[in-house]
């Protein structure tokens, strides 16, 4: 399961409509280990696309450099479709080549509305994930509370229907 | 004659999991020749059954690119640092685009 701050899928939301109709693409770095995924870090398409995406090779090394000297891994590497739906194409299966992260596709197909998607794709093998998206700022003594029950604070897209 | 060489997660089953590997070469191609010697299997990682360069990694030498540097005739020296990363890239279109030539950009390098 991805476990993500709702601020983060937010700005990825938003950089995947900015960049719409072209595909938007990036990472989510956090602490080596950790599967929290805590600094967004928005890339270029370098392959300015509507059907294809490419980190700049130059970025890239600037950045995974960057998260080396911080001890972080790429948790999270997301990019959008923008005409078909969040699920990974065999290219996308092709060029997975982080078997640690979470694969995660935005589809901004829909004006209105997002189809927000998770996969871990390792050896060619594509395995759906749910998704959770947690509400920072919430009460520390509240989120005890909810133990034992279903948390208001998050939203699990798998069983929203879509 | 040794140069240092950074290994991406994916291809660590190929190195006994280590980060760093050293290898000699005074060509990328001759280097990854030495180093498939003892982590088998590594070339065929990074290099093609026709010879070129693998389209899914990215290989730096000393931050360049070395897609700008003659690719796996990239000349090395002694003390040469070369990196290796998965080439991050996708999309929604089918695998045409994966058969297509490596190299698309090497006409105009990004700006930065």
């Amino acid at each position: 399961m991805l476990s993500i701050d709702r601020a983060i899928v937010d700005a990825i939301v938003a950089h995947a409509r900015r960049d719409h109709p072209d595909e938007a693409c990036g990472v989510v770095a956090g602490p080596v280990g950790s599967d929290l995924a805590t600094r967004h870090i928005p890339m270029e398409n370098a392959a300015r696309s509507m059907t294809f995406y490419e980190f700049d090779s130059m970025e890239q090394l600037r950045v995974w450099r960057e998260m080396d000297d911080r001890d972080e891994a790429p948790v999270v590497i997301y990019h959008s479709h923008t005409a078909t739906e969040a699920y990974p194409s065999r290219t996308d299966v092709s060029f997975a080549g982080e078997p640690d992260a979470h694969y995660l596709l935005v589809s901004t197909r829909e004006p209105d509305s997002e189809e927000i998607r998770s996969f871990r794709i390792v050896g060619g093998v594509v395995t759906e994930e749910p998704v959770r998206v947690l509400d920072a700022g919430v009460d520390p003594h509240a989120v005890q509370s909810y133990m034992f029950g279903q948390s208001p604070a998050t939203v699990d897209y798998e069983c929203s229907g879509r | 004659m040794a140069i240092e060489v950074r290994i991406p997660t994916i291809l660590r089953s190929h190195t006994g999991g280590a980060k760093i590997v050293e290898g000699a070469g005074d060509t990328l191609g001759a280097l990854f020749a030495d180093l498939d010697s003892r982590h088998d299997g590594l070339r065929g990682r990074l290099v093609t059954d026709t010879g070129a360069l693998h389209r899914f990694v990215n290989v730096y030498v000393n931050d360049e690119d070395v897609r700008f540097l003659g690719a796996l005739e990239a000349k090395l020296n002694d003390g040469d640092s070369v990196t290796i990363l998965p080439a991050v890239a996708g999309g929604a279109l089918g695998s045409a685009v994966v058969a297509a030539p490596r190299g698309r950009h090497a006409g105009s390098p990004p700006v930065r």
